[in-house]
This record gives structure tokens, sequence and C-alpha cells, in this order.
């Protein structure tokens, strides 16, 4: 294989309260697909934001063809061939894709010349596999397309070296398929390309070599015919995972949830939810997978009352609640746990107690026509924290110096804390590590015994067929596909994920 | 060559550096505007010690600083019941004219009503023209997300145009010379004073509403909601708060405690309407509501300090220097209490050469 292009030796970063990588040393080759595998939070942003010269090291060094660099910037890493896809976009959305492209040359000229690099950038595509239009202006370009811009820049600047940081997240399954084909175009062009990700089959399916991060650390490298789901798991969470959880069947309740061919618009305007229909009984899970981006937000925001339907029905427990607002949702006893934790479930500035009461404060419990009882508040507080074992120094404490799971404990404890009818989970582990995630499982299943209907919307499948008692498919705004577990097969769900229901293979593409 | 200095965030703001940072800046600024006098050919300490002797070392420079400070101070505390909302609402000035000039129609129309009816009266009439002064603002923004700053700013304008309009026209003092006044109100028109100085109950307006308010901040529901939707107005709809009422509430409100200040200005010190009857109270009281974070008896300390430039600065245009120099200082302090934000959020990490070595090579 020769030396290899970049050596990172001994890096550490730290930030405030976290080494976040902790003497990690990693080796890329040039021609190779490099997977970069860990939990969320096990530190593959950081590394590779220190590699394309977002971040300084806190300690270590990094050697380009043997010789090291300091990157003082994006630029100094752009400047030594390696350029970074950040898992969120970094285009200007009004200008053309030309423009985004070019926006880095310093060519003397004042003047642009866009009819120049337009045509050169088809061809630069074409060589790759990457058709992009250059005069579109990207806002209008779909998510996979915006992601093809970002690549087509980087090798525009002459990166030898093209680090994606999960770059699957957004894309359905034949984007990634396409992806993956253009990536392995990338390699055998000489490019070396670092594939950040969390997914095993993704590992499986693409990478040449895969160094798996632990808590900052390298647990392992592994070369391509060392490659094993059994051994990754294990590198990857430090111990087996369970695989499922004992759940205690429920004898079958009466409806709770029921929504009716509902449609409502997303939050540009356009339909996100098509004539859903579902149902969800008591002490049931109803679990809904499906690729991000298929109406997941819409219609958790339609059962809560925070979104408007524009067609349709929900009813709860045989009432008619269409277009109730938040509050009589709130009062029916929906709970509900929302994609974005810290955006919306929670208020990360306040203090727990400020967000412990967030759903109950207007209960007479705990305040009158005027005045909050503080006293009440403190002790409920106080009583949620130890129930569920939610380690913190204070109650005064922002809560956003908690950990992602600590805080993701409390949402749920507090969601729960009010005896919903209905809880609505969106990607409720999303960002938290094992054991965190089989904690907030544990609660889930728990409640579920005490007879809540519970509808879990989530991205993982493996998440989805541990829990629930029933599976569905969410697919450009409706429920496509409903199965009992026991029944339901990963193969077809799969499918039914991809949108069609033949014609695409599982979930990733074969290699 | 590369200086090791770190900027490190803390986690937690510090408390220390809450406290140290505005008395620094005062200071800093107090030594940066000294650098400006003697630049100009003043001795900085000859005009500063005249600035504090007059404001603070005479019962009468007292009585004025604190007089200077009762509309600042019941301006700042209009400004900060919306500020915790983040809603920007810079139209103080303008409410504190129009409840100026609410308060100035009860006694212009019915001259002898007896004391216990005007000063209710008037009262009422200042914090309703307040409040209805921020009403189409507010309506504006929790209607159609109208940007309040805009808003508030024009009407400004409007209503210091609008008080123009009534003292140079219909109500003008016949018996006036052609002044642009009112004519003086009645003697049960004008609010108390303490004793013989010009300190009126204004003072107490204001301290009453610093506890009602720290009071509503910290125990009310009302206090709360204005805490979670000033944080993040998604997790407030989240949690079945009505956002569009409590914008409209908290702008009232706001308007509604500046009209007040103005009312107090007009029956306790001017006693007649008159043009120029704040010289930017409404606006100095933003740069008090932000220093003191929003909280109410900082804003009673830093209002009593704004009085004390302003009244110091006056005093010194004997010496030649231009009463301008408070508004200099003032400036000053907001721009290094700014700056100092940095440290209260960061840790400055001065590496030490060795570190900075290890960094290097
Ligand atoms: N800018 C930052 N400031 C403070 N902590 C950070 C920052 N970026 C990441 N972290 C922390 O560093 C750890 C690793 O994060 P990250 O590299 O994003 O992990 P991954 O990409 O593997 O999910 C986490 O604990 C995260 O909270
Ligand atoms: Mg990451």
């Amino acid at each position: 294989m020769g030396a290899p292009f970049i050596k990172m030796q001994g890096i550490v970063k730290k930030f405030p309260g976290v080494v976040a990588n902790d003497h990690i040393d990693l080796d890329i080759y040039l021609g190779e697909i490099h997977a970069l595998l860990g939990e969320n939070g096990s530190g593959k942003s950081t590394l590779m934001s220190v590699l394309a010269g977002l971040y300084k090291p806190t300690a270590g060094k990094i050697l380009i063809n043997g010789v090291e660099k300091k990157f003082g910037s994006p630029r100094d890493a752009i400047a030594n061939g390696i350029g970074m896809v950040h898992q969120h976009f970094k285009l200007v959305e009004p200008l053309t894709v030309a423009e985004n492209i070019t926006m880095a040359e310093r060519e003397g000229s004042f003047w642009l010349k866009l009819g120049k690099y337009e045509h050169e950038l088809i061809q630069f595509g074409a060589k790759y596999g990457l058709s992009v239009n250059p005069s579109a202006l990207v806002w209008q370009l779909s998510v996979g397309e915006k992601q093809r811009v970002e690549i087509l820049r980087i090798l525009y600047q002459g990166s030898q070296v093209l680090i994606l940081d999960e770059p699957t997240a957004v894309l359905t399954p034949q984007e990634t398929c396409e992806l993956f084909e253009n990536l392995r175009t990338m390699a055998n062009e000489g490019c070396a390309v670092i594939f950040i990700t969390h997914k095993l089959n993704e590992v499986q399916a693409l990478a040449d070599r895969v160094t798996v991060l632990r808590g900052g650390k390298v647990t392992g490298v592994l070369q391509r015919d060392e490659i094993e789901t059994k051994r990754l798991v294990r590198l990857m969470v430090g111990r087996d995972v369970v695989s499922h959880y004992d759940r205690k069947n429920v004898s079958d309740g009466q409806i709770v949830l029921e929504i009716d061919r509902v449609n409502a618009l997303n939050d540009m305007g356009l339909p996100g939810l098509n004539g859903l229909s579902l149902v969800v009984r008591e002490g049931e899970i109803l679990g809904l997978a499906g690729v991000a981006g298929n109406g997941q937000r819409e219609l958790a925001e339609v059962i809560a009352g925070l979104r408007k339907t524009t067609m349709g029905t929900v009813r709860l427990r045989g009432e008619d609640v269409t277009n109730l607002s938040p509050l009589e949702m709130i009062r029916r006893g929906v709970g509900y746990v929302p994609e974005d934790r810290m955006g919306m479930g929670l208020i990360p500035e306040l203090n727990i107690t400020d967000n412990l009461v967030l759903k109950c404060y207007q209960h007479p419990r705990f305040s009158g026509r005027w005045l909050l009882n503080n006293r009440e508040i403190y002790n409920k507080s106080t009583q949620l924290v130890e129930q569920y074992q939610v380690k913190i120094p204070s109650l005064e404490q922002p809560i956003k110096l908690l950990s992602g799971g600590n805080m993701q404990r409390l949402l749920l404890a507090r969601e729960i804390a009010n005896e919903p009818k209905l809880m609505v989970v969106v990607y409720p582990v999303r960002g938290l590590d094992v054991g965190a995630t089989e904690a907030v499982h544990k609660l889930l299943l728990e409640l579920r015994l005490r007879r809540t209907a519970i509808l879990l919307i989530s991205e993982d499948l493996d998440e989805i067929f541990k829990l629930a008692d029933r599976v569905g498919v969410l697919s450009r705004g409706q429920v496509v596909g409903d199965f009992n577990v026991e029944d339901a097969d990963v193969e077809e769900i799969g499918l039914l994920m991809a949108g069609s229901a033949k014609g695409v293979e599982n979930d990733v593409c074969p290699r | 060559m590369f200086v090791p200095v770190r900027l490190e965030k803390r986690l937690v703001p510090s408390p220390v550096m809450r406290i140290m940072v505005p008395l620094v800046s005062v200071i800093m600024a107090l030594v940066f505007c000294g650098i400006f006098l003697a630049i100009t050919g003043r001795d900085p300490l000859e005009v500063y010690a005249a600035m504090f002797a007059g404001a603070l070392g005479s019962a009468y420079g007292l009585s004025e600083t604190v007089v200077k400070a009762i509309p600042l101070m019941l301006c700042a505390l209009g400004i900060s019941v919306a500020f915790r909302m983040q809603l920007w609402n810079i139209g103080a000035e303008g409410q504190f004219y129009i409840g100026a000039f609410a308060a100035t129609w009860l006694p212009l129309t019915f001259p002898n009503l007896p004391g216990y009816v005007m000063i209710p009266g008037m009262i009422l009439l200042g914090l309703a023209a307040g409040a209805m002064w921020a009403f189409i603002p507010a309506y504006l923004r929790a209607k159609s997300n109208v940007n309040e700053i805009i808003t508030t700013l024009m009407f400004n304008y409007v209503g210091i145009l609008l008080v123009d309009y009534f003292v140079y026209g219909p109500w003008r003092d016949p018996k006036g010379l052609n002044f642009p006044l009112t004519a003086r109100f009645a003697d049960a028109a004008i609010l108390p004073t303490f004793g013989a100085s010009r300190i009126h109950i204004g003072i107490v307006f204001a301290l009453v509403l610093v506890f009602i308010l720290l009071v509503a901040f910290k125990y009310s529901r009302w206090g709360y909601e204005i805490r979670v939707i000033g944080q993040s107005e998604r997790a407030a709809a989240y949690a079945g708060m009505n956002i569009q009422r409590s914008i409209f509430y908290v702008m009232l409100i706001s308007g509604a405690i500046s009209g007040l200040a103005g009312m107090a200005e007009v029956s306790g010190i001017a006693g007649r309407l008159q043009p120029g009857l704040s010289p930017g109270y409404g606006y100095t009281a933003i740069i008090i509501a932000w220093l003191s974070k929003l909280n109410p008896l900082a804003i009673v300390l830093v209002s009593l300090l704004f009085g004390v430039l302003q009244v110091g600065g006056y005093l010194v245009q004997t010496f030649g220097v231009p009463a301008t120099v408070a508004s200099m200082v003032q400036g000053a302090i907001l721009f290094f209490v700014v700056g100092g934000e940095i440290f209260i959020n960061y840790s400055i990490k001065i590496a030490s050469r060795k570190e900075a070595l290890t960094e290097n090579d």
C-alpha cells in the first residue's frame, strides 16, 4: 500500500468538560474508502473537523506525505488537498450552483467568468459521474443534489481527500446507492474518501478499511476482509447489545388515536401529509419507520395540535379533536417527545425545574390564577429527578449542561408524569449512547404496560422491531403497510421505505 | 509572533465577572473619556470632581439626581418587561410623550377637579395612553410578526410630533406670550413632592413597580411564561402557551409603564405640557435596561448613576465643558460593558511558554 497520504498522530481535542478526541491515530491512503464508525458523540465529527482545519487540536500532529502540517483554517487544509462535506451543508441558497462552487476562487480578475466555469463544471462533474446543472439555484435543489454540489466543490478545489460527515442521514435509499457509486468512482480515480457513519451496513457495503471510535478513542482498525457485524458492534459499543427486550403481552384495548385521511402542509407550504390514516390502541406501540422527511414531523405536530390539518379528522378516544390547540391536546392527555429536544422539548437556557414544569405549570397543583406554587414545583422536580435517577448537581442548573441522555430522560419523565393517554415519540434515542438508549426504551415499555397508547416514529428499524407491537412505514406523507411485528419482515419494510414496491434492493445497495 | 492567549467558553457564566464587569466598565469609561478631556486641555480629575461633587455633594444636587433618575427608572422598567420576552420595544420615548399628553388632557379640560380625582385620573390616562401607543406595534407583531423595532421606533416620531402639534396649536396657552406651552396645571394636578425638594412621588411609583416586577418575574405564572417565550417560542407553543396573547399583553404593559413615566414627569416636574419634555429619557432607558440585565433592582441603581452623570454634566458647563460629556461617559460605559460580556461567558487562558511551544512543535 505504500506510505499513508495522511497520518494523524496522537490527536487530542478537548472541549470544556469533554475530551472529544483522546490520542487518536489514523492513517489514510490514497485510493481507499475509509469508514469512520462510532456512536453519536464518539468524536468522529470532531476528529474530521481537526483534519479539515476547522478545529485546532489540543495536542497531536498531522503529517501529509510525511511532512508535518499545521492548519490554521479550512483554507490551509484545502491547500493540502483535504476537503470536508459537513453534516449541515454550507451552501449559499440564493446563489447558483456555479456561483457556490467557484466562490472560493481567487483568480485575479474582478469580473466573474461564470460562463467559463459553468462549462468546466459540467465536464468536471461528468468525470466523477456527478451530474449537476451549474446554473440552477441552490435552494431549488433536492438534498441529494445539494450534497453533490458540495462534493463537486471540494473536488473542484483540487482536493484529493474527501471527508463526508454522515452523508446518508438525509438521503433516500436510491440517492444513497448513487452516492456510493460516485464515491467508488472517486476512489478509483485515486482520491481518498473518508466516510463517517454510525450504520454498520454502510460500512459493510462500502468500506475498504474501517476505524472504530468509542468515547473519543480508537477501539479498532479493520481491513475489508475482517469486517463483520458482531465484531464492529463490540468495538463500537464495548459490549454485545441486547437484541430484544422482554415484552409482556398486553391485552387488546380500545382505540385511543384514530387519524382518518389527514392532509397537512409542511413548513414550505407543500403537502407534508397526504391522506394519512392510522390507529393506535391502548397499551400498544405503533412503530412508524421511514426515511426522514416523509411526514414524520408533520404527523407528530398535527397530533400535538401544533400544525393545522387541511383535510381529514383526528379522533382521540372517540372525540373529534381535529385542529384543537396544543393546550387542549395536553389537557386531553397527549404527551409528545419531539425530535428536536433542544429546540422544542426543552429550553436549554432555563433550569431543570423550569423545564420540568413546562407542561403542567397551569395545573392547579402548581399555580393559582396568578402565582406559581414554587414549593410544589420544587417537590415535584425533586421527586422526578429521584424517581428517574437523573444525576444532576442541582435543580438550578441550566438544562443545557446535561448530557443528551439525561436530557432525554428528564423530558420523558416530564411527559410520563402527566399520565398521558397517548404518547407521541419521535426519534427518541437519536444521539444517545447505548446505556441511555436502553433506559429510554425501558421507560417506553413501562408506559406501554400502563396501557398508554404509544406512537413511535423512528428511522431505526432495530428500535422499531425491539419495541413496537405493530409496524407501519411512513412514505410520502402516508402510512403504507401495517404488520404485526411478529409477521413483519425487514426486507419488505425496507422496500416500503424505499418508496416503491419492486426493483429496489434492501436499504443499502450491494457491493 | 503567535500570542499564546486563548478564549475558552465557560460552562456557566462567571458570577464574579457578572459583578466585576459593570464596575470595571464604569471606571474604564471614565478613564477613556478622561483622555479626551485631557486632549482638549482640561484636567479630567477636576472635571470629574466637579461633576460628582455637583451631583452628590449637595442636597440640591442629590435631589436633582433623583429627579432625573425617576423617568429613567420608570422607562427602563417598562422596557425591561418587553426585553425579557425578547420583544425589542424601543418606543419608550413615544409612549412617554403620549402618556404625558393624555395626562395633560384632564387638567386642561377639567381644571377644577379635586386632587383625589385628578391625580388618579391622570395616572390612569397616562397608563392607558402608553399602552395604547404600544397597541398597534403589539398587534402587528402578535398577528403578523411585523418587526416591533421598526414600528415602535416610528411611533416615537409620531408621538413626539403629535404633542408638538397640540402645544403649538389647540392647547397653546393664550396667556403664554405665544410660547409653545400649555397653561400651567392647577395645583390639584401637580404630584406631591418630598419637602422642599423637586423629588415627587413618581419615585414611589417606581419603587412599587420594582417590587411588583420582582415578584412577578420570579413567582408568577406570567413571569414564567415570559421566561419561556423569551427563550424559545417553539417550546412555548409546544407547552400550549398562548404566545400571541402574551406578546400583546407584554407590549401593552411595557408601554403603559413608559406612559406612566410621562405622566409623572409632566405632573411632577414640568407642571405643563411642553416640547422637549424628555431629553431622550426613553432612549437612555434602553441603555439602562440593557446594562441592568433587565433586573429591576439593578435598574434603580443604574438609573441613579445615569442621573448623576446628567446632573453632573449639566453643572460642569460652568467650566466651559459641554454638557454632552455626560452622554459621552454613558456611551463609553455601554461600550465597555458590551465588550466586557466576553469575560462573563469566556475565560481567558494564557498559555505558558512551554504549553505554547508544545502546541507549536
Ligand atoms: N463545539 C463543541 N463544543 C463543545 N463540545 C463539543 C463540541 N463539538 C463536539 N463536542 C462534544 O464532543 C463530543 C464528540 O462530539 P462529535 O465529534 O460531534 O461526535 P460524533 O460526530 O461522533 O457524533 C461530544 O461529547 C460532543 O458533545
Ligand atoms: Mg457527528
